[in-house]
């Protein structure tokens, strides 16, 4: 139902700005040919590909485009199947995928910060440390040089993609002994700024300065560290498409416009590490 | 003249019926989707399993589908809220009713009014920035995001309607039962507690299955202080309610697990039900 609601609100937002084209400077624009652009899969991507397709419909007012956030195994089975145009992974694809007949293409990177409470002494952490935190095996910050306090675990809810890149990333899927579940990144900032034994995980573009980023393995998180891959909780936003059949021309154009440096600002925006015009 | 004021007469009953019959089928078709949605997650789960079993865990490689915990920590949830709520709001309604002077008395309820207003997000935030860290300094543990938390949110919200409700129950209360008992010597203590109080009852029993119901159907402001855990409840433990378990993993969800959260729903809708019929009986006793 919230999903409806979702698409059906990033729909009306489309169209608004699709309006608001209109009285705008892109009448040059106005005459290109009309088509839709169908996306579908990664949750996750939400933001990024929302701010892409509204600024995509903004400049192309006669292109449709719609978003399905499925989920990326959902959004690379529906372009296999020819339901959409394009499909948003937020994962590499699987080797049988390849096989298949689909190939990626990288469009952004995420980078997930975990998080602690600015009074936490501790600033560095390694991967393996991440994980016997959160599967329960190191329970308190003296173990690992801060102060001596129960650990709290802040996670995200069930089925989010934030969650299910994490634990993907540090192998802790359904190990996870969460304290609190919360269903969305504010809140866990939030908490975590509240309590100064949480731990936390959230997108790196939402965190602000109320709680402390550590670094993973002695690389604090930045655009930086995440595009040359030194972070290592990190993982790539993908354009999912079918190697043989071409794309429509509305659909090619779109692909153009989200992997050209034009793009790059809008990625950021939305809180990802752009991968082209860097 | 008299034709058409009959047929204009004729059509505003029409329109009017039409109004009745949206909220009715309004109501119907909700009942229908909600059963209809819901009960093939609980044939595929099977009822039993569904109902009784402690582990939830719609997500994993071996999915788990036991909604116990949402159903223990629901009751846990409203019985603490209203223990608390209840013999709150009765003794300030009894005040405000009987003994406050008038003056107080609207400067008291306007400000109840005004609580009843406050959008549940608000009492959620506010919970989450003070009530939480609070529990967790005061109590010593380890994080305040718990059932605790959530009962005393909960408490708070449910005592202006009960106010409210079993206000205009003892303002209904004839005189001639409190000058006949203050003329047999009753003292007016006796007199509020021992008389009106029971002249009151149905409509004071009304208020508080109101509040239960208020209660067992808020999700917004528990879900930001309670921790949504799906642990089974504890009064410092984090727990997922029955309305937070729907709200929480909705927005993501596919497959048996989207089913399973419609199921989570059909069970709160009859939990609501039968609230509703309670309330029922009594509004129906104080009339009778």
């Amino acid at each position: 139902m919230k999903k409806k609601l979702i698409a059906m609100g990033l729909c009306a937002v489309m169209a608004l700005g699709a309006l608001a084209g209109c009285g705008s400077s892109n009448d040059d624009q106005a005459a290109d040919a009309g088509g839709t652009v169908a996306t579908d899969g990664s949750t996750s991507m939400e933001a990024v590909i929302g701010s892409l397709g509204e600024q995509f419909m903004n400049d192309n007012p006669d292109i449709t485009f719609t978003y399905n956030p499925t989920g990326s195994g959902t959004g690379i089975t529906a372009v296999s199947e020819g339901r959409c145009d394009i499909g948003l992974s937020s994962r590499d694809l699987k080797d049988e995928e390849k096989e298949a007949g689909l190939e990626a293409t990288e469009l952004a990177l995420d980078g997930i910060a975990v998080i602690v409470n600015s009074e936490n002494e501790v600033s560095d952490l390694s991967l393996e440390d991440i994980k016997a935190i959160y599967t329960g095996e190191i329970t308190n910050w003296s173990e690992l040089g801060g102060a001596d306090g129960e650990i709290v675990l802040i996670g995200r809810e069930a089925g989010s993609g934030t969650r299910d890149g994490f634990e993907s990333i540090t192998e802790t899927e359904e190990q996870c002994a969460y304290r609190q579940e919360l269903t969305s990144t504010g809140d866990v900032i939030t908490t975590v700024s509240n309590n100064p034994n949480a731990i936390g995980y959230a997108s790196l573009a939402a965190v602000d300065d109320t709680v402390k980023p550590v670094s993973v393995d002695g690389v604090a998180p930045s655009e930086d560290t995440i595009s040359d891959g030194t972070y290592k909780i990190q993982r790539p936003f993908m354009l999912v498409t079918k190697t043989d059949g071409e794309l429509s021309e509305a659909a090619q154009k779109f692909f153009d416009y989200a992997t050209s440096a034009e793009a790059a600002d809008i990625i950021s925006e939305a809180g990802a590490v752009p991968v082209a015009g860097k | 003249m008299k034709v058409r004021s009959r047929i204009t007469e004729n059509i505003i009953h029409g329109i009017f019926l039409i109004l009745g019959l949206i909220t009715v089928g309004a109501v119907l078709l909700i009942t229908v989707y909600l059963v209809i949605s819901g009960i093939p997650a609980i044939k595929e789960i099977g009822i039993r399993d569904f109902l009784f079993n402690t582990h939830w865990n719609s997500t994993g490689s071996d999915p788990q589908f036991g909604i116990l915990p949402f159903i223990m920590t629901s009751i846990y949830g409203t019985a603490g809220a209203i223990i608390i709520g209840a013999p709150v709001s009765l003794l300030v309604a009894v005040y405000l009713s009987k003994a406050a002077p008038s003056g107080l008395r609207h400067v008291v309820e306007t400000a109840v009014s005004l609580l009843a207003g406050i959008p549940s997000v608000v009492y959620g935030l506010v919970g989450m920035m003070v009530l939480v860290p609070g529990i967790m300094n005061v109590f010593n543990v380890p994080d305040g995001a718990s059932l605790l938390a959530a009962i005393i949110v909960l408490a708070v919200m449910i005592i202006p309607s009960v106010i409210k409700v079993s206000l205009n129950a003892l303002d209904a209360v004839p005189p001639e039962y409190e000058e006949a008992s203050l003329a047999l010597g009753a003292t007016e203590t006796e007199t509020y507690f021992r008389v009106s109080l029971k002249a009151a009852k149905s409509g004071i029993a009304a208020a508080v299955v109101l509040g239960v119901g208020r209660a067992i159907g808020e999700a917004m402001a528990v879900m930001m202080v309670s921790g949504n855990a799906a642990n089974m409840p504890g009064l410092f433990e984090s727990v997922r309610f029955l309305t937070t378990a729907v709200a929480s993993e909705m927005s993501y969800a596919a497959g048996l697990q989207r089913e399973a959260l419609f199921s989570i729903a059909l069970v709160l809708f009859l939990f609501i039900m039968l609230i509703n019929a309670v309330l029922n009986f009594f509004l129906k006793r104080e009339k009778e």
